[in-house]
């Protein structure tokens, strides 16, 4: 049942590093982040990871297995031959702090530029009235375990560190349709988006969209969306003038 | 060695879970300059694990529910060992604090008029829980993380500085509370990435840190669950109670070897699914208790009925609270008729529609296709106990979280007496919040009483320095190894006071816990302080290492079988027992545990139930008076 596997883990800090190779037990339904683990306890005590859940449910064991973005708990090592070379990298848009760890702050950083949901005025707590069709949009995209794969595999900010500052990146876009969504949020974010947020910057690659462990339809579902929200605003502005179509239309 | 980073700040809250977050919200409003400390990163705490629901009672789907009726489930939930007060607390401000999280922006599933949908639980008499999907933990969470986000944009505008009022600390581990003159003064820890120590100056700590899981070989618990609130409580001179009673939830994951444990939410049976034995056997109807009988069906026509009928018919048996659900698996396991890799069937398959399975539980479907390779729609899952959730924790006043050392304060699973010797499903979620807010508020209301704030001494502080580094100067001859430690504590536990628990068994735990505290002393780690695991495993130790004892000490003493409590020498529940508290406290680093009565419940409170049903839980002198 186990195996001998053969592993090749980036390791260093800000100041660089490299590839080391290991050699390591791997057993019978585990996945990746088993073997960092092991390899932490047997081989190489200081192996720095992040993780929390084990079930794909944080959001915080995010890495590259061989050259793509995935979680390190949601990979089994049973889609790798036994004799395949598993090599394992941190998150490529963020600084490195050490080995697999990144620094993410610019996910938070981010997440604090987008106005937060503004509550019905006149409304009191526990009388708000939402149907279920009007609200699964905004559910889809609060699936989100901010694992901030998808903005990881972004090439807008994936090659082009410049872009950082003016681009949220597909998940904080997301965060602005999902809002714009809330059938009862009274903020308008619509133009923000394009001027700060940089929803102009995506040309809809749908690579976000491809790594994104929840399966939720980021381009397609709120990123598309947005961006025809602004064409329609700008080719009409009277139409959305405190106007809420786009929540409410179902 | 480099200069101390110090901070300062009115309100300190170590954890950033549910408890912590509503509690740093609510000292944020009172105007306290408020700072989290947090293991994890912002937004990834154990809470997010939740799946089931938040146990309100709005009456969205029932209107017959109410907090008397949500009050009396929690009290039989718990064996009638519950803080009445906190039960009684919990159970009327848990609808206003979901519906304050709507006004944070949390989307919950509707009800056709919409409202808050809610949905069955085990031990609730209505559907109950407010809920998303089977991810009600991750929104609890987003929703309050949100807010804390919004409440900086606030003061962004005001201040131009978006910490300026509230500052999350994440990625950092408190090691020591600092005392002044027996009240609180601060924390000190460490930076898990640099291992850079910090100092925090604050008159009030609320403690928020959850559970104590990581000390058990099969668990749900992330590794963040070392017990540090429980540990940091007991050193600083505040006492613990109901240590003994440890929830194991009845279905984790079986197989594989590595996921053993993680959790599989009680929804699945909440929406019909089912428990079968090897022989196919529905086998929770042979163990219905006598105190259930009358609100539990007997026979699968009657159980099947009431999910379209509620009304006129039981509920099905496997929807008995969780400790009755976990013993019946755990025999029928030990009987032989359990299945392949030591666990039951939960099936749903059979049950319901594939499209609803997904709609109902997609996050299930998704843990056990990804992770073992099990279709749920076709297939049953295999299941069994897992360690889940502490009962026990610090004794705390109701109204305030206060512990008994002035500026200390506790609320979540940190915190004891809520929950009696049982916590329902679903009521964990709405513990976090209700007294999430009431120790912020709390711990505001004391800061703001204070005349002088307490000072946190340079010796206090050079001591807590020693012992955080302890690790390092131990001598390599005889130094034992953290990892080794942790493996033999989660054994002992697992195997000696686990489940199913004896005196000889339990004897023999506490034997070997003072064993593994005398080799933890000689605990040695290599390296230096830059993120180093093997550091950090070693101070968690220490922690889990005293709250061991704690639960060891208490469940040995407790004579009797109740809620997550079960005793093989003593099956039955015993009355008497029911009108005492086992309370734990540290004497230098002995564990030290005493009875004390519990506090009897008020008259208009008892008097929600009938004089039948007290007659088996109360002693003959209370019910007379
Ligand atoms: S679709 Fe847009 S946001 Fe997503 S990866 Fe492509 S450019 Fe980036
Ligand atoms: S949208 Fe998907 S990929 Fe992006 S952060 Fe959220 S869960 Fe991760
Ligand atoms: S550890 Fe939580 S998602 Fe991987």
């Amino acid at each position: 049942m186990g195996y001998q596997g053969h592993f090749r883990v980036w390791r260093g800090s800000d100041e660089g590093g490299g590839l080391e190779d290991f050699t390591v037990e791997v057993n019978e339904g585990e996945v990746v982040l088993d073997v960092i683990h092991r390899l932490q306890a047997t081989q190489t005590p200081d192996l720095a990871v992040r993780w929390n859940c084990k079930a794909g449910k944080c959001g915080s064991c995010s890495a590259e297995i061989n050259g793509k973005p995935r979680l390190l708990c949601m990979t089994r090592m049973s889609v790798f031959a036994e004799d395949e070379t598993v090599t394992v990298t941190p998150m490529r848009t963020f600084p490195v702090i050490r080995d697999l760890v990144t620094d993410v702050s610019y996910n938070y950083k981010k997440a604090r530029e987008i106005p937060a949901f503004k509550p019905p005025a006149g409304v009191a707590p526990g009388e708000y009235r939402m149907q279920q069709v009007d609200v699964e949009r905004s559910q889809e995209f609060r699936k989100c375990i901010e694992c901030f794969l998808c903005n990881n595999t972004c090439h807008v900010i994936r090659d082009h560190e410049e872009n950082k500052e003016s681009f949220a990146g597909p998940r904080f876009l997301m965060r602005v349709a999902e809002l714009e969504m809330h059938p009862l949020d009274e903020a308008d974010r619509v133009q923000e988006a394009q001027s700060q947020h940089g929803l102009g910057l995506c040309n809809i690659t749908k690579c976000c969209t491809e790594v994104c462990p929840e399966h939720i339809k980021i381009t397609d579902n709120a990123l598309i969306p947005m961006k025809e929200r602004v064409a329609d605003r700008r080719y009409d502005p009277i139409v959305w003038l405190g106007n809420k179509l786009f929540r409410n239309k179902s | 060695m480099p200069e101390l980073e110090r901070h300062s700040f009115d309100v300190l809250v170590i954890g950033a879970g549910g408890a912590g977050l509503r509690a740093a919200i609510e000292a944020r409003e009172h105007g306290m300059r408020t700072a989290v400390l947090c293991k994890s990163l912002f937004g990834k705490a154990h809470t997010v694990m939740a799946e089931g629901g938040i146990a309100a009672a709005m009456g969205n789907v029932n209107s017959n529910d109410s907090w008397q009726v949500h009050f009396r489930d929690t009290m039989r939930g718990g064996k009638f060992l519950n803080n009445w007060r906190m039960a009684e607390l919990h159970a009327k401000e848990a609808p206003d604090r979901v519906w304050e999280l709507e006004t944070y922006g949390a989307l919950f599933d509707r009800t056709k008029d919409g409202r808050i949908s809610q949905r069955n639980f085990g031990g609730h008499e209505y559907p109950r829980l407010a809920h998303v999907g089977d991810r009600t933990g991750l929104e609890l969470i987003r929703s309050l993380q949100q807010k804390v986000v919004s409440l900086q944009q606030d003061d962004y505008a005001e201040t131009g500085d978006y910490e300026s009022r509230l500052k999350v600390f994440q990625e950092f581990t408190v090691t020591d509370l600092v005392l002044d003159d027996g009240k609180v003064a601060g924390a000190f820890g460490y930076w898990r990435e640099s291992g850079r120590f910090v100092l925090f100056e604050a008159p009030a700590v609320v403690l928020a840190t959850g559970g104590i899981g990581k000390s058990f070989k099969v668990t749900s618990n992330s590794w963040e669950y070392t017990g540090d609130g429980h540990a940091l409580a007991l050193r600083a001179g505040a006492s613990l109670i109901n240590m003994e009673f440890v929830q194991f939830h009845p279905t984790g994951m079986v197989w594989p070897p590595s996921v053993k444990g993680i959790l599989v939410t009680e929804s699945v049976r909440g929406d019909g699914g089912v428990l079968r034995n090897s022989d196919g056997k529905r086998f929770m109807f042979d163990y219905i208790p006598e105190v259930f009988k009358d609100k539990y069906a007997d026979n699968e026509a009657e159980a099947d009925r009431w999910y379209a009928d509620p009304g006129n018919n039981r509920r099905p048996p496997e929807l008995l609270p969780r400790d009755e659900v976990a013993r019946a698996i755990n025999s029928e396991v030990k009987a032989g008729r359990g299945s392949e890799h030591g666990g039951v069937f939960l099936d749903v398959s059979t049950r319901l529609p594939a499209e609803e399975i997904m709609r109902r539980l997609p996050s299930m479907h998704h843990q056990f296709k990804e992770l073992a390779d099990v279709d749920i729609t076709a297939q049953p899952m295999e299941v069994g106990p897992t360690c889940h959730y502490v009962m026990g924790g610090v004794q705390v006043d109701p109204d305030t979280g206060a512990s008994s050392v002035p500026g200390l304060f506790a609320a979540g699973e940190v915190s004891g007496g809520m929950h009696g010797s049982n916590r329902l499903g679903g009521n964990s979620l709405s513990d976090l919040l209700v007294f999430g807010r009431r120790a912020g508020a709390g711990a505001s209301d004391y800061v703001g009483g204070l005349s002088a704030r307490p000072v946190c001494s340079d010796e206090a502080v050079a001591e807590a320095e020693r012992t955080a580094v302890a690790p390092f100067s131990g001598s390599d001859a005889a130094g034992e190894n953290p990892y080794t430690l942790h493996m033999e504590l989660q054994q002992a536990m697992n195997d000696l006071v686990g489940i199913i628990r004896r005196a000889e068994e339990m004897d023999q735990a506490v034997k070997r816990l003072e064993e593994l505290k005398r080799r933890a002393a000689t605990l040695v780690v290599e390296g230096h302080r830059q993120f180093n695991p093997g550091w950090h495993l070693a101070l968690d130790l220490r922690n889990m290492l005293v709250v061991s004892e704690c639960v060891a000490r208490a469940a040995l003493l407790r004579t009797e079988s109740r809620g997550g409590h079960t005793r093989d020498d003593f099956p039955g529940m015993d009355a008497d027992w029911r009108r005492k508290l086992l309370v734990c406290t540290l004497t230098g680093s002995s564990v030290e545990v005493v009875e004390e009565p519990q506090l009897p419940i008020r008259s208009d409170l008892l008097a929600l139930f009938e004089q039948s049903e007290l007659q088996k839980y109360l002693t003959a002198d209370e019910l007379e008076g």
